[in-house]
């Protein structure tokens, strides 16, 4: 029996339309976006300015505090200018727009395809070089990985966790990644484990990657330490305390850290950019972004230099659909609708997705029937009408009484109500409430 | 125009489930039972299905449309639903009449009174059938004899059920065979085990209910009567005939599951399943009806908010 975690999930149709497609590279747009809050903490403070000339590499902004990360070109060119611009939560938000010249790349950049499998370096000097390089969880919460290496005190790790699940419908990428950079992965693995300081890792495979496992599995014999578990199938397994429970069958507390469970948990795809950026002298500039969708011509695994517009991708995908009712940054569980395809990518981007009218409308809601279904789904064992509920009676208390800031925003409530009631959006907003009112008492 | 994009947030997909899939999921499931009482109960079975149905669907029209004065919600099937459930607590020759009655205390006061669908405490159609057995006990207690496709009606022949027969001292039932298939007297839906545990398996296999409800429920009168059954087989039958008998299987399968009225958290269904257990062998061995399963979920179904604050589901990383 294939484990997976123990407590809700659902299994929505996988529609993997990009599966098996080679990754090819997009060449730079004219012009990029990048924005200077890619991830999750203070935005970076930027230390060009209008008019400066930049190479493929060069550092643009610095961390703006502890939980933050530098950001670097993604192409040469000039700084146009430093301005707003409309992010994929339809913010307008500060970026730097850079005017591409050439494709001209920092010389201390190793563009050798060679692997480099040693690494002399020390734990603090490996987590140094990542901080450097901006490297963030790719999976899509974008949380600093330097931060995440450095465990707070009184805590130590005792195995890393590679989030291969891919749980998301239609996303791709890190699939795409393992067939192809299966050994640089490794490698950066091996780089997370020395880190860290742990001689374990578990690689967790959800088993329709079969493919994907086999060859892990035969590179993993040349490597010390790591082991790859095929996982069973169930949303939302990439879920960082669902990947935990599944993998060591140990349950993170509620309001604790995975670290508390002696985890350290990191996406495949952050793997693959600590190799490049400890082994490589790489920082983080491009991704592999799935253009996808039921209308799009040609479905594709991309490697997108951050801060290319959407609409680029969705043109080498084929154009985008008539018909189109919704285009998604990210899977169609916690991805976001866009309002426009001029959003740029950004280092949390792992797809796109185009729905078609049809697909985009919700359903009109009914009453709650107390069917139960969203209490059997939730992974965080919670009661979501309840939660909706309150949050809709605004009774703060009774929705931090029953966990409400435990909720992990996946989705499968919403997604399996039979009467079609958006319990997640309501959840959302009262999560956001009920930590807000958390923090005012702290302070 | 249409360059506008749907903006909202997520998730983007919806697993397709809808409030009438399972309503017509369980009438699908109350197909086999029904078969059976046409069978055994013939014509009448049919009035009195067809006639609680329409009236159950006109009362819910009626009342939606000019007293809450909103869009009716026929097609969900949940009123169709009302119908056939409280058509099935029913004697196959009961006057068209007095299920009319039954029908408007079902959709009237059980189901539109809290607010339609989702919002009442009780079970519609045992609301009704409660309000039946306690204005006409005469009516609602003479069960025709069972035949092949009878054809007559309020005309038809009379009996008494295994648990009057029980109930009044009499040790000679019918056969297990019999209760299993479902040939003895009794309310039109409830007599034919093997129908009804066909309807069970059906609905676990779709995923519209679990088993907690009906298992626990079965489970703890098996326990209860079988204990009796020990202390003094003369006076208490054994647990067998108790888990065939009467509406037992009919409850713990499509009355005390209704969605509405039943505890959320897996742990609370099996508390309410264990009290509805208990509750009806209580009545059945010491009270003065013969039968205690309406009485027994309705009062359980005033006990569900309470389950329902006081046990939770299982929390993730909680104690």
């Amino acid at each position: 029996m294939l484990r997976t975690f123990r407590i809700g999930g659902i299994h929505p149709p996988e529609n993997k339309l990009s599966a098996g497609k080679k990754i090819t590279t997009l060449a730079a747009p004219k012009q990029v976006i990048i924005p200077l809050g890619q991830h999750i903490g203070a935005p970076a403070v930027a230390v060009v300015k209008k008019g400066d000339t930049v190479k493929v590499g060069t550092l643009l902004a610095k961390a703006g505090g502890f939980v933050s990360a530098n950001i670097h070109s993604s192409v040469s060119g000039k700084v146009n200018k430093i301005d707003n611009a409309l992010d994929a939560s339809g913010y307008r938000r500060p970026a730097i727009y850079i005017d591409v010249e050439g494709d001209d790349w920092e010389e201390s950049i190793d563009r050798n395809e060679t692997l480099v499998k040693d690494c002399k370096l020390s734990s603090k000097e490996i987590v140094d070089k990542i901080a450097a390089a901006g490297v963030v969880g790719l999976g899509g919460a974008t949380f600093p990985t330097q931060v995440k290496l450095t465990p707070p005190p009184g805590n130590k790790a005792e195995i890393v966790i590679i989030n291969a699940v891919e749980c998301e419908p239609y996303l791709t990428s890190d699939h795409s990644l393992m067939m192809e950079k299966g050994e640089q992965i490794l490698v950066g693995v091996t780089l997370l484990m020395k880190a860290v300081n742990v001689s374990k890792a578990i690689i967790g495979i959800e088993n329709n990657k079969p493919d994907a496992i086999a060859h892990l599995q035969k590179l993993a014999a040349n490597f010390n330490g790591i082991e790859i578990m095929p996982l069973k199938v169930q949303y939302p397994q990439g879920g960082e305390k669902q990947l935990i429970d599944a993998v060591i069958r140990r349950q993170v507390k509620s309001g604790a850290l995975p670290i508390s469970a002696g985890a350290v948990v990191q996406n495949v795809g952050t793997a693959y950019a600590v190799y490049e950026a400890v082994q490589k002298n790489k920082p983080l500039f491009e991704r592999v972004v799935t253009v996808t969708g039921k209308g799009v011509a040609n479905p594709s695994n991309l490697l997108v230099r951050i801060g290319t517009p959407i609409q680029e991708l969705i043109n080498a995908a084929g154009g985008i659909p008539e018909n189109t009712g919704k285009i998604i940054g990210g899977g169609p569980m916690m991805g976001k609708a866009l309002i426009s395809a001029e959003v740029p990518v950004t280092k949390g981007s792992s797809g796109v997705l185009i729905m078609n009218k049809e697909e985009s409308v919700r359903k009109p809601m009914r009453d709650c029937i107390r069917c139960a279904k969203c209490v059997s789904v939730c992974p965080m064992g919670l009661n979501p009408t309840l939660l909706m509920n309150s949050t809709e009676f605004t009774n703060w208390e009774l929705a931090e009484k029953n966990y409400i800031t435990d909720c992990i925003e996946c989705g499968s409530c919403s997604y399996t109500c039979p009467a079609n009631r958006p319990l997640l959006d309501y959840i959302r907003l009262g999560k956001g409430k009920v930590m807000g009112i958390i923090r005012a008492r702290k302070s | 125009m249409e360059n506008k994009l749907y903006v909202s947030p997520s998730p983007h997909i919806h697993g397709g489930d809808s409030i009438s899939k399972n309503m017509y999921g369980v009438l699908i499931a109350l197909i086999p039972a029904f078969l059976v009482s046409l069978y055994f109960f013939g014509l009448g079975a049919l009035i009195v299905t067809v006639t609680s149905v329409v009236s159950c669907l006109v009362f819910e029209y009626l009342i939606q449309k000019f007293l809450m004065k909103k869009e009716a919600t026929l097609y969900d099937g949940s009123a169709i639903l009302t119908g056939v459930l409280l058509a099935f607590n029913l004697p196959s020759n009961l006057p068209v009449w007095i299920i009319v009655i039954g029908a408007l205390a079902a959709i009237g006061i059980g189901k539109m009174s809290f607010g339609g669908l989702g919002n009442n405490i009780f079970n519609p159609a045992l609301v009704g059938r409660v309000f039946l057995l306690i204005s006409f006990p005469a009516q609602m207690t003479t069960w025709p004899v069972t035949g092949e496709l009878p054809m007559t009606y309020t005309d038809a022949q009379t009996g008494a059920t295994v648990l009057s027969l029980m109930n009044e001292g009499i040790t000679q039932l019918p056969s297990y065979g019999n209760m299993l298939l479902g040939n003895m007297g009794g309310s039109l839906g409830e007599v034919s085990a093997v129908a009804l545990i066909l309807g069970l398996i059906y609905m676990l296999w779709k995923k519209i209910i679990t088993w907690h409800i009906p298992v626990s429920i079965l489970a703890t009168v098996f326990v209860f009567t079988g204990i009796m059954y020990l202390v003094n087989p003369l006076q208490y039958a054994n647990p067998f005939v108790h888990l065939l008998s009467g509406g037992l299987l009919l409850g713990s399968i499509f009355m005390a599951t209704d969605y509405v009225t039943s505890p959320m958290s897996k742990n609370g269904m099996l508390v309410y399943g264990v009290g509805i257990g208990i509750l009806t062998t209580v009545i059945r061995l010491f009270g003065s009806y013969p039968e205690g399963m309406s009485f027994a979920i309705l009062i359980m179904n005033a006990f569900t908010p309470l389950i329902n604050s006081y046990i939770k589901p299982k929390h993730f990383g909680g104690k």
